[in-house]
């Protein structure tokens, strides 16, 4: 059980990373590009607006 | 120019332009994580690859690359970032210049030997060359059916992309030992941008939305992630500056 445990650890580390926030703010950010696109919109922007966004909130709070 | 010759070329720069985006992961992953997990991860992709085409053939043209390029998109997004965050905070003083390495010790003694029954292979390195390798040749394989079915000549485009591959994987090779001089953060740094510039590209394409000017939003897209990313830099620094204390500032990622 322990193994599992650790296995799962490693693999929310190993996807997830340091910062929880990056990998929701991806999964939200293709959503809303995945509701865009299906509804006509010009969803290309979506993706560099959510990573300048992600990053600089991130990094700034890290360096704080 | 023949219709023969214009296949050629089509398949040809079509399947350069995919070996090109797998190339380049597979050398980032080399570079900075080892040459053994990144050409396993080659390997692996490949056999998967070989798999996939003997199984499937002409019914490749059926495969939802879409959800697939959602999914490596996303992952490669996620992997970018998080190296991407950490070579800024190195690269502005708010974090050590080498401990990657120690960090990573620390999870494979967590994990008890997992890793290690793995025969020492780098988790991260592996995983980015197969992926990399897997959907860019799932995409050269899907360019040579549907171009060479609508043809009607398989086995020339089935040669064009091999003389892609080939062309793109030598440009690799030639390019690996100048890389493999430059420093390990400054490479780190250049890994981060390119993984998130393309887990961007995919990420988006999978979720439906056509780039403007196709594959050329590519560069584009590292242009964008380089300057977000040194405007960063360049802020955290004078942060750093201002707080002073070197050694006392460092934060824990």
């Amino acid at each position: 059980m322990s193994r599992v445990r650790a296995f799962m650890a490693f693999l929310y580390d190993f996807i997830v990373g340091d910062d929880p926030v990056i990998a929701g703010v991806v999964v939200i950010a293709l959503g809303v590009t995945a509701l865009l696109a299906a509804g006509g919109a010009a969803a290309w922007w979506v993706m560099p607006a959510a990573v300048a966004g992600a990053l600089s909130w991130s990094v700034l709070r890290a360096g704080r | 120019m023949s219709h023969d010759a214009l296949l050629f070329a089509s398949v040809f720069l079509a399947c350069a332009v995919e070996g090109v985006e797998a190339v380049t992961i597979v050398l980032a992953a080399g570079i900075t994580r080892g040459w053994r997990s990144a050409w396993a991860g080659v390997a692996a992709a490949l056999a998967a690859l070989a798999a996939f085409v003997a199984l499937m053939g002409p019914a490749l043209t059926a495969l939802p690359l879409s959800a697939l390029r959602l999914v490596v998109g996303g992952l490669l997004l996620v992997f970018g970032l998080q190296w991407l965050r950490k070579a800024i905070l190195r690269a502005s003083g708010f974090k050590a210049l080498h401990d990657e390495d120690a960090i990573y010790a620390e999870e494979v003694a967590e994990l008890g030997g997992l890793p290690v029954a793995a025969q020492g292979l780098d988790a991260f390195g592996f995983t980015v060359s197969f992926k990399g390798v897997l959907l860019e040749g799932l995409e050269v394989a899907f360019i040579v059916v549907t171009f060479g079915s609508n043809q009607q000549n398989v086995p020339l485009a089935v040669v064009a992309a091999l003389a892609a591959v080939a062309a793109v994987v030598t440009a690799g090779v030639i390019a690996h030992r100048p890389l493999s001089r430059v420093p390990e953060n400054t490479l780190k740094y250049a890994v981060g941008v390119m993984l998130t510039s393309f887990g961007m590209f995919w990420g988006a394409e999978g979720a439906g939305a056509s780039w403007p000017g196709g594959d050329g939003a590519i560069p584009v897209l590292v242009a964008f992630t380089l300057l977000v990313s040194l405007a960063l830099v360049a802020t955290l620094r004078r942060r750093h500056s201002r707080i002073g204390a070197v050694g006392g500032s460092e934060v824990q990622a």
